[in-house]
């Protein structure tokens, strides 16, 4: 890692992790990746997230989707942990809740190979200020 | 497109499912079912004007729908593409109809400004934070301000302590940045040892750079180089994430000598704390960091004047630092504009209890505890009554329904007999009973009380052993005086916060359930059924036919009958254990 000398490193390194970070929340572009994010704090790790996590990049990687996903912190939906949240290309992130391994199957199969919703998303009921 | 129905509790409750067959019995009818998907969804968080229809892509937003609506929205929204005008939801106020839930910023009662990264970022990850403006506010401060005009900013943004006490943080940096000193420090208080809260751990797991940020951001404006955090040992994640992010943020320069090139340096460590209550406590929390016992001093002197090591130190709590960076970034009047005269901006509160969407919420400060508790809470599980939410946890008070359009604020609270505390927020429905609650709350702090001074280490002991008493039947109704008496005495006279708030429990619950005491020590009588020495288990001459399958599966033999004859229950001998009332087939056992 360069070390951040000014002011200017620092929003150098922004602007170039931002293009990144934007693309998860706009998705704009159809040939993107998928991009998925598990709730990986206490509460989620305790109801199972990190299996569902592995099967996630495991099985993704199996049936040949191009995808990342990564850990985040709490998303304050402890009743319906594990919850993971999917952003296909070019649309708006989905949550789902209480993903065990075989909503994860169904999720790949489901949602992220066609597209097509299934049961257990999660409305996101809160505002973030950017 | 796609139909979402809220399946939330809520929503249930009220024929979501029904609504979802219609819908889908509907579609399959126009042979649309292969095109359309009916799909349930967990609580939208506004369970108020429930049951929820979403149609997507277009999100259109349907409220209070019923399952004869079901047959309208398929004939009229998915067949004509036309919206159906009756179940839009109408604005209260503006009297406007809101169709799109993107318009509906008002229906998302919940702005995350501390958690706005929470969920959002690899907290594993300091480019991620990078690229959410993270280290531009501390960049910002220290290459174009001078540490008084940080400070000014601190206190016109109206910040107020999340720990409990609600003390103005710009007031406490002014304060420790005009003691003189060699050598200043920065304390973190993690130390969060209310029973159910976990926001502050939440915090740490999912966006641990704001709070060191913000640390070296105060570190900056007091004339401090050196910066601590007290956690407990009982985290291990949190203390992980942490590991990774200072090493991170000491790896970019981030921390450390000169931080981006100026003449700014500062560093941070951890400190472990073996999980006791009191040492949340300021002054105990310096102590044990000193290698002291961890009991409380007498303020003043105060941290700020003479805190770590004699040094003045700045002690503030996780929540309150994650909220510092973007308050930087926004701006002190974007801050106070959020909120209520005295307290702005948002809380965190960790919703636990007998509630349905159990989970970490933040929401404005002055929104009521009916929409916490009702609409983004979901309402009280399984369809029973509201009674009671406790708030501040061991140091709070339990509130009721008349409290419920309180705006939850710092002063509101206290005027309402309770307080913010760190924001454990506990709903209790028809079943819990408030004299077993607040002798619950009573063995917390006589378990957890430091024992240093005699008001606390005694009096909490008596005022345990009292409510056990009458929870037991052998209280007496001069009992309740003693009981307000000695409370008022241990507030009055404690050395510490702990001490000076750990009768609340008792004093609310007398408060406001007066009745419910009343009929513990006068009827010997629990309200609620929960006060298991209050309970006799009774068998009804009628309704036994004298099968004898209850006095075989009693453990004590408490139970005698001839054969065919009614049976007798000996509450001398019974130990209510309920095994016989289980066994009954004929409903002929009660409890009195
Ligand atoms: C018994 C007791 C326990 C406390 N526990 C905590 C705690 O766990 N976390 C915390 O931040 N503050 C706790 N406090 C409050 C601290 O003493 C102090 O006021 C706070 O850390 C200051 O930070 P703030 O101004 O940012 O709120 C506790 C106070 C008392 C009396
Ligand atoms: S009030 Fe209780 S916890 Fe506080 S110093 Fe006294 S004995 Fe210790």
């Amino acid at each position: 890692m360069e070390k951040v000398k000014s002011l200017a490193d620092l929003k150098k390194i922004s602007e170039s992790f931002k293009k990144g970070i934007d693309l998860r929340e706009k998705s704009s572009h159809p040939d993107d990746i998928v991009q998925v994010k598990v709730a990986m704090a206490t509460c989620g790790i305790a109801s199972g997230a990190k299996e569902t996590m592995e099967y996630l990049s495991s099985e993704l990687e199996k049936r040949g989707i191009e995808a990342i996903v990564t850990q985040t912190g709490c998303m304050g939906y402890c009743y319906a942990e594990p919850t993971i949240e999917v952003t296909l290309p070019g649309q708006n992130p989905v949550v789902y809740g209480e993903v065990d391994i075989r909503k994860a199957d169904e999720i790949i199969e489901k949602y992220i190979k066609t597209g097509e919703l299934v049961n257990g998303i999660i409305p996101q009921n809160y505002e973030t200020i950017d | 497109m796609h139909l979402l129905v809220c399946g939330g509790t809520g929503c249930r409750a009220s024929e979501s499912a029904g609504i979802e067959a219609k819908l889908k019995s509907e579609l399959e009818k126009r042979s649309l079912d292969q095109s359309v998907q009916v799909i349930s969804t967990g609580c939208f968080g506004f369970c108020e004007k429930g049951p929820i229809v979403k149609v997507m892509p277009d999100n259109t937003f349907y409220t209070q729908v019923t399952p004869a609506d079901a047959e309208t929205i398929v004939a009229e929204h998915v067949v004509k593409g036309r919206r159906v005008e009756s179940l839009i939801y109408t604005d209260p106020s503006s009297k406007e109809k809101v169709e799109e839930s993107a318009k509906m910023g008002f229906y998302k009662k919940q702005l995350r400004i501390a958690l706005r990264n929470c969920g959002f970022i690899n907290p594993e990850n300091v480019d991620e934070y990078i690229a959410r403006d993270g280290y531009l506010a501390l960049g910002n401060i220290i290459t174009g301000m001078k540490p008084q005009e940080a400070i000014e900013i601190m206190k016109e943004s109206g910040l107020r302590g999340r720990g409990g006490a609600g003390f103005p943080t710009g007031l406490k940096w002014d304060l420790t940045a005009r003691t003189e000193a060699d050598q200043k420090y920065v304390v973190c208080n993690a130390d969060e040892g209310d029973p159910g809260a976990f926001m502050d751990r939440s915090i740490l797991e999912g966006d641990p750079h704001s709070v060191l940020e913000a640390m070296a951001i105060c570190g900056y404006c007091i004339g401090s180089d050196k910066g601590l955090i007290y956690i407990r040992a009982e985290y291990p994640l949190a203390i992980e994430r942490l590991k990774i992010a200072l090493s991170q943020a000491r790896e970019y320069g981030l921390l450390g000598n000169n931080i981006m090139g100026t003449e700014f340096s500062f560093d941070i460590e951890l400190r472990y704390g073996a999980g006791a209550f009191v040492c949340g406590e300021e002054t105990a929390l310096i102590h044990s960091m000193e290698g002291l016992r961890g009991e409380p001093t007498l303020k003043p002197p105060f941290p700020s004047e003479s805190g770590y090591n004699g040094k003045p130190t700045n002690v503030n709590n996780v929540e309150t630092l994650a909220n510092i960076p973007v308050i930087y970034l926004k701006g002190a009047k974007w801050f106070s504009s959020i909120g209520t005269e005295k307290s702005k901006g948002t809380k965190v509160f960790a919703l636990a209890g007998k509630i349905n969407n159990v989970g970490l919420i933040e929401v404005p400060m002055g929104t009521t505890l009916r929409e916490v508790i009702f609409e983004i809470g979901g309402g009280i599980k399984d369809g029973k009554k509201f009674k009671s939410v406790q708030t501040g946890g061991p140091s709070g008070g339990c509130l009721t329904e008349k409290h419920l359009d309180t705006p939850i604020d710092f002063d509101n609270l206290i005027a309402a007999g309770s307080m913010m505390g760190s924001g454990g927020m506990i709903v209790m429905d028809e079943d819990d009973c408030m004299v077993s609650m607040a002798r619950y709350y009573l063995e917390f702090t006589v378990e957890e009380s430091c024992g240093k001074c005699a008001p606390c280490r005694i009096g909490n002991k008596r005022l345990h052993e009292l409510l056990d008493h009458i929870c037991k039947g052998n209280g007496k109704l001069e009992d309740l005086d003693r009981l307000v008496n000695m409370s008022n005495v241990i507030k009055d006279t404690s050395l510490c916060g702990l001490g000076q708030s750990s009768p609340n429990p008792v004093l609310s619950t007398i408060n406001n359930f007066k009745d419910e005491y009343d009929a513990h020590v006068t009827d010997k009588k629990c309200p609620a059924g929960q006060c298991r020495d209050l309970m006799e288990y009774f068998i009804i001459e009628e309704n036994c036919v004298g099968c004898t399958a209850c006095a075989r599966v009693c453990p004590v033999a408490a139970i005698t009958g001839e054969r065919k004859e009614p049976h007798l229950i000996n509450p001398a001998i019974c130990i209510k254990c309920g095994a016989c009332m289980e066994k009954c087939k004929f409903d002929a056992i009660i409890i009195q």
